[in-house]
């Protein structure tokens, strides 16, 4: 981000309708990275309404697999912890 | 202006009558004396159907601003009122309330803050509001408090202003007494301070977060923008005054000076104390006596050049203040009016008279008696003591 | 209708955005995406002080893809009340056409301390708003104080000995009140919880949800566990999951077989200091047996 802005410069009555995702980042946050195994992933679809961020979604094209936005991932686990088929692996981050 | 007969009313029902003419969408507020007949009526205009609105009946007066905060934020148009306790108990939400640039309006029968409890009026209740970033009149009469309602509106809901607004009206004194009122047409008030939806905030169609947290790095520039928007109100109050003087007949100023141009001795004030300083000041007068006094109308923001302008020409000045502001250098108005002279590069004596606290009555001859402390200054030069007690048993 | 399946509550638009500052794996964040979606983009959402507010509204961004207030700690209830008021009076006079629905997110120190006056105010008169509790059992905003709703034994910052009294009984509070529909709810319950809201969502009063949130800090677990807690506070009858409606509880959610209470207890550090006291941990067991009792809920199975 560049400059804060000035005083007259914000909206007036301490507002704000700027969306978190278009500037907080969380993936950094993370240590450990959740991975799928998309050979096995069911797409049942707990990992995606588990999901606190939320980061997890059907990708809309293509056979509508499971995906992960990683900017945005903290790395709680939870995912993996409730697929029903243990096909998520959390790997440390490099 | 058509002719109008006067209405036998005290100040809250003159409160009320304008409440219902400026079709007021949401009404929350809590029972307290002195407050508490403004809701009684309008409660009773919304039974009747006179007045269509939603009257919320709360379990606080946190509630009650905390409701009206919110409903102001819905676009409804929202009203609250009172006093002592009660506006302690809101102290929290006042200062949001303006921070989030909401026109509420809310009008505050002054009373004196236990303990021990007391239900007479002084401004022990609004002196801790001071900072609380709201726009602060200060009424005479009934009549002023029914026009002050009717200003405030167009106000708080200007544009350029957004935000909310007391009227203190002296409890008891001017809220239960009767005089005549000359009210204005439901039309005229409608045109007047008309209502506009433009001000509602939480929309689906257009969703914003309101009031959320912030860190060091915004938290200065956010409360200077509402503490510049009361600074900048100033004008607009004084405009809005000028225009409601050529509907009605009937404008205050942002202070009310009288005798001052040639006055040697002047008492500054603020409230219903002042008719009894206009009255005192008359026969002072009479009697050939160089004395003045000016009342402040607007409190918050503070009419500095305005007063100044009314004072710069005495050579003894007394301020009254109706609150204690226990271990400060003076009381609440003498340390607003004294910073005033000093900005001003004015070194005027000037001397503290504390009066009237818990609905003690102050009299032309305690009037008179600080006058004569004035006189004294005058021909000795010298200030005895900064700070008096008038009426106590010392 | 309800929802039958995940996949109807999967579809459903999201109005809660990440990038939000909660911790990774807290449950208010959880619980907060699964009501907004039920409750979709004709609402307004108040919130009370606490993390969930001051972790999504960090200026100048914001999680909330829905109009959001958030004014004080102990007044929700009464902000929520207000905006009830205002559309009502707003749609009266054809000023407006389009209602909303007013939906609060509350902390458990925000409903059951502090905020308990306004909500009773709010419940009294009878307006139309769904009040969510989400309950992480302290003041985990100012770092893990009791509240009026921490469980027995529990530690925290100002219980370190563990609490020493029972959790206030929220829902026989709002029940109290003759609340329409109350009812208790938690997210590894996914469409138990799911229907409850829509169901709140349409009722012409007040209503009510008490929502167990497992909070990883506060708790002092790892956080892929909040879901398999928020389970276990199930299936060991400490959380018991019923509704009330129109005058009559019912179990929504039986357990015919329960875990012991260690089960879910051994997995938060809030606990640790009795994991080697049996007559504490036979305490809580005995509480959770008479939840079991009252609610109609099955023996326990080791
Ligand atoms: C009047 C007032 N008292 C105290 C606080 C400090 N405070 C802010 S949030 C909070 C605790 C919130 O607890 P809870 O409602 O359980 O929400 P949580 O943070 O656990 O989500 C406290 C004590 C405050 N903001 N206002
Ligand atoms: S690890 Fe946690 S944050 Fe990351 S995708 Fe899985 S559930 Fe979401
Ligand atoms: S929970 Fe596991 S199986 Fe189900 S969709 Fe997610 S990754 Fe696939
Ligand atoms: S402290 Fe608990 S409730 Fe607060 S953000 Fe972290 S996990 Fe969530
Ligand atoms: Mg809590």
């Amino acid at each position: 981000m560049g400059r804060l802005p000035k005083w007259n410069e914000m909206q007036e009555g301490f507002i704000t309708n700027t969306l978190s995702e278009s500037i907080n980042k969380t993936g950094t946050w993370r240590t450990f990275k959740p991975i799928i195994d998309h050979s096995r992933c069911t797409k049942c679809g707990w990992c995606v309404i588990y999901c606190p961020e939320p980061c997890i979604s059907f990708e809309s094209s293509g056979d509508g697999k499971v995906v992960i936005d990683y900017d945005f991932c903290k790395g709680c686990g939870i995912c993996a912890e409730e697929c029903p088929i243990k096909c998520i692996d959390m790997v440390m981050e490099e | 202006m058509q002719k109008v007969e006067p209405f036998l009313l005290s100040g809250n029902l003159a409160i009320a009558y304008a409440i219902k003419q400026l079709n007021v969408d949401v009404v929350s507020a809590y029972p307290i004396t002195p407050q508490t007949t403004i809701i009684e009526k309008i409660s009773e205009y919304v039974a009747k159907g006179e007045l269509k609105a939603n009257f919320m009946l709360v379990e606080s007066e946190h509630s009650a601003i905390s409701a009206c905060l919110s409903a102001a934020a819905s676009g409804a148009r929202v009203f609250t009122s009172s006093s002592s306790q009660g506006l302690l108990l809101m102290h929290e939400i006042l200062f949001i309330t303006s921070a989030l640039r909401l026109p509420v309006v809310m009008v505050v029968a002054n009373r004196s803050v236990s303990a021990p409890i007391n239900i007479w009026n002084d401004h022990g209740d609004i002196m801790p509001q001071r900072d609380t970033g709201w726009i602060q009149f200060f009424v005479e009469s009934a009549q002023e408090a029914y026009d002050k309602v009717i200003q405030a509106y167009r106000i708080a809901e200007d544009k350029r202003v957004r935000l909310p607004i007391m009227v203190n009206m002296d409890g008891i004194v001017l809220s239960h007494t009767y005089e005549p009122v000359y009210p204005l047409s439901d039309s005229e008030v409608a045109s007047f301070s008309p209502w506009n939806l433009s001000l509602k905030r939480l929309d689906p169609d257009n969703p914003l977060t309101i009031g959320g947290f912030c860190y060091p790095d915004y938290y200065f520039e956010t409360r200077y923008q509402s503490s510049k928007a009361l600074e900048d109100s100033l004008p607009i109050i004084s405009k809005v005054d000028k225009e409601f003087g050529k509907l009605s007949g009937r404008s205050y100023g942002l202070v009310s000076p009288l005798k001052c141009d040639d006055a040697d001795a002047i008492l500054v004030s603020i409230g219903s104390i002042s008719t009894t300083i206009r009255a005192t000041v008359k026969k002072l007068r009479e009697k050939g006596k160089k004395v003045g006094m000016v009342s402040l109308k607007l409190f918050r923001p503070f009419p500095l050049n305005e007063l100044i302008k009314s004072i710069k020409n005495a050579k003894a000045i007394g301020i009254i203040d109706r609150a204690l502001s226990p271990g400060a250098v003076a009381g609440p108005l003498f340390t607003d009016v004294t910073s005033a002279l000093y900005l001003s590069k004015m070194s005027i004596p000037a001397v503290n008279f504390f009066v009237g606290l818990g609905g003690r009555d102050v009299k032309v001859e305690d009037i008179e008696s600080m006058f004569a402390n004035l006189k004294k200054i005058l021909k000795s030069g010298k200030i005895e003591k900064h700070s008096y007690y008038v009426g106590l048993r010392e | 209708m309800p929802f039958k399946n995940l996949k109807e509550i999967i579809v459903r638009q999201d109005f809660f955005s990440p990038g939000h500052g909660l911790c990774a794996g807290c449950g208010a964040a959880q619980i907060a995406r699964i009501v907004m979606k039920i409750a979709g983009k004709n609402s307004i959402m108040i919130n009370a002080t606490g993390c969930l507010e001051v972790s999504t509204t960090t200026y100048p961004w914001t999680a909330w893809k829905v109009p959001y207030i958030h004014v004080a700690f102990e007044n929700a209830a009464a902000v929520a009340s207000g905006i009830r008021a205002a559309y009502d009076a707003l749609i009266m006079k054809k000023k407006l056409d389009k209602d909303v629905n007013v939906v609060v997110l509350a902390g458990d120190g925000g409903t059951a301390d502090i905020g308990l006056q306004a909500l009773s105010g709010a419940f009294e008169r009878g307006d139309r708003i769904v009040y969510i509790c989400y309950d992480n059992e302290a003041y985990m905003n100012t770092g893990i104080q009791r509240s009026g709703a921490t469980p027995y034994d529990a530690w925290t910052t100002t219980s370190p000995a563990g609490q020493k009294t029972l959790k206030k009984d929220l829902m026989g509070i709002a029940i109290a009140h003759r609340v329409k529909y109350a009812a208790t709810a938690t997210i590894s319950y996914l469409l138990d919880a799911a229907n409850k809201v829509e169901k709140a969502l349409s009722i012409s009063g007040p209503s009510f949800i008490h929502w167990l949130q497992p909070c990883t800090i506060g708790w002092r677990y790892d956080p892929k566990l909040t879901v398999k807690l928020s389970r276990l506070a199930v299936k060991t009858g400490l959380w018991p999951l019923y509704e009330h409606y129109d005058g009559f509880n019912k179990l929504t959610v039986q357990v015919p077989r329960r875990t012991p209470v260690l089960e879910y207890l051994k997995l938060q550090g809030r606990f640790r200091h009795i994991m080697d006291n049996q007559e504490e941990l036979a305490k809580i067991q005995s509480y959770a047996d008479e939840l079991a009792t009252k609610f109609g809920l099955g023996p326990v199975t080791e």
